[in-house]
């Protein structure tokens, strides 16, 4: 199988990651979305020009990973897959914004630079604090939890079903190209005519599907609405743990903590 | 209650396309039966089933399931009352772990969950799928799917069994195993399929179907021993009743 092909049937893995018992696991899941929101907003609410800033905040996926025994590597590569983006948004940047603004001995760096950085760290926590919170509280969770915080059913159910259509749009998609590169023996880049015609099924072909699952949803008595067995219970726990982070996240917003350390080693030593 | 629990009447169904595929369909089932459906591709068995729970409204005719005609008010009952399975097991499993699929449906009846967690396990046991309760459902074999998928409608506890073609793509082995986990259900069965060796198993009634219309519907035994009426409906005898092929003698 071809990388990306693997990469995206894998994603499924993502849940079973899910289905550990660790701390982190056991946290409410309306807890952990909380968690990740406010560490979403605190991400995105920095300076573009700030980068020492948002250094801290690693400290929240990398606690989280460790304590929630997830795969580094596996989450690593999963942030790889996604990274093209933001590689796009960013790589302008340094050719709009030339004012320098930091000078390391003869070198200068300009804005368009460290803002480009800026936006990879900030890529970087956002997506992998969405991965994270996956891999520690399961899909259906997450949209569980997000009803519970009064967010819109017709929402929910359909960020549900969304992500389970993926999957079966990538194994369509799996099965249709492993089919063509069969038959295709000489040429290994694919025609756009071809490539055309390929992506015209896979829409027909999941257009069937999707309409063979919902038929198998009604069927089992399904209104709109998903249940999970999971009875969702926020306790003490679970407060501290979204108070503990909220604080956190909120110093390191207002204080530059790595400069503050800076200072007071700076003092000591002086 | 009546005694019929399945009451199909005149039934006519025409898809968008324009393909009349049911024309006047009836027959009765009562409690107990097991009921095969069989006929060529195109024949229209799965537009039949998929009339029985309602996810195809009739445009002229009607169906009825027990006490309820299908109709829009009626469809939480008929759905309750119909344990549908599906041909394909990867359509009907979409939850992410098999305790999750087959809590599906009792939780959309509002069960309480002790209540729920009870029948979940009951239905694995009958299946034999227990121990994959928290396996996800896309990475099981064809053949536990398939068990999975039966226990995802028997924890709604259905009056009928409704199966499109059960033994697609199973091994000799899973296929035999199936067979025998169906023979031990008691509820009323309806299967379409193209396996008429399983029919011959399992079902005492046979209904043909052909180009929409029910050709023949009668006693299995009798209806695979009428050569050109199968021929007619574009079938061939069930295998065990054919010749042996080395020797020639009748089996
Ligand atoms: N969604 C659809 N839209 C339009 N026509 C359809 C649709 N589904 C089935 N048909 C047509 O209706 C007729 C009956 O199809 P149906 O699927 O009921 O047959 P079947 O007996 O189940 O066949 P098979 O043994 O191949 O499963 C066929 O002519 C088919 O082309
Ligand atoms: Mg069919």
């Amino acid at each position: 199988m071809s990388t990306i092909e693997s990469a995206l049937l894998d994603m499924g893995g993502l849940d079973i990651l899910a289905a550990q018992n660790t701390p982190i696991h056991r946290r409410d899941p309306r807890a952990k979305v909380l968690t990740a929101l406010a560490f979403i907003v605190t991400v995105v609410s920095f300076s573009k020009y700030d980068l020492s800033g948002l250094l801290p905040l690693f400290l929240y996926p990398v606690v989280l990973v460790a304590l929630g025994n997830l795969p580094p590597r596996y989450l690593l590569g999963k942030l790889l897959l996604a990274s093209p983006f933001a590689l796009i948004i960013g790589v302008f940047n340094p050719l709009l914004d030339r004012t320098i603004l930091l000078r390391i001995g003869p070198v200068g760096l300009s804005g368009g630079w460290i803002s480009f950085v800026s936006i990879l760290l900030r890529f970087l926590l956002t997506v992998s604090a969405a991965l994270i919170l996956i891999s520690t509280t399961g899909f259906n969770a997450v949209c569980l939890a997000l009803t519970r915080l009064k967010v819109p059913h017709v929402l929910t159910v359909q960020l549900m079903l969304l992500y389970r259509y993926i999957f079966v749009l990538a194994e369509e998609a799996s099965r249709m190209v492993r089919a063509w590169s069969l038959r295709a023996v000489k040429s290994r880049r694919m025609s756009p005519k071809v490539f055309s015609s390929l992506v015209g099924q896979l829409l027909l072909r999941a257009v069937d599907r999707a309409q063979r699952i919902h038929m198998a949803m009604l069927s089992r008595g399904f209104d709109g609405e998903i249940r999970l067995i999971r009875p969702l219970r926020f306790g003490m726990a679970d407060a501290l743990f979204v108070l503990a982070w909220t604080a956190f996240f909120v110093l390191a917003r207002a204080c530059n903590l790595p400069q503050l350390l800076g200072q007071a080693v700076l003092g000591i030593t002086r | 209650m009546t005694h019929h629990i399945v009451e199909v009447q005149d039934l006519n169904y025409t898809y968008p396309g324009g393909v009349h595929a049911l024309q006047g369909v009836s027959f009765r089932i009562v409690h107990g039966e097991s009921v095969g459906v069989v006929g060529a591709n195109g024949a229209g068995k799965s537009t039949l089933l998929r009339h029985l729970n309602g996810y195809l409204m009739p445009v002229q005719g009607s169906v009825r399931i027990g006490d309820c005609l299908v109709a829009k008010p009626t469809l939480r009952d008929v759905r309750r009352a119909v344990g549908m399975v599906f041909q394909d097991p990867d359509d009907q499993l979409f939850m992410p772990t098999v305790y999750e699929d087959v809590a599906f449906g009792p939780l959309n009846l509002g069960l309480p969950a002790a209540e729920v967690e009870a029948r979940v396990m009951q239905a694995l046991d009958t299946v034999g799928a227990a121990h994959l309760r928290d396996r996800p459902p896309h990475r099981l074999s064809g053949g536990e799917k398939r068990a999975v998928a039966i226990a995802t409608v028997l924890s709604m506890a259905p009056d009928l069994l409704v199966l499109d073609e059960p033994t697609s793509n199973l091994d000799p082995k899973a296929r035999r195993q199936f067979i025998e986990l169906l023979r031990t259900f008691r509820h009323t069965k309806i299967i379409a399929t193209h396996d008429l060796d399983m029919i011959l198993d399992l079902c005492e009634r046979t209904i043909v179907l052909h180009g929409g219309r029910v050709t023949a519907d009668g006693p299995t035994l009798q209806i695979f021993n009428d050569p050109e009426l199968l021929m007619r409906s574009h079938l061939e005898k069930p295998l065990r009743m054919q010749a042996c092929p080395v020797c020639g003698k009748p089996t």
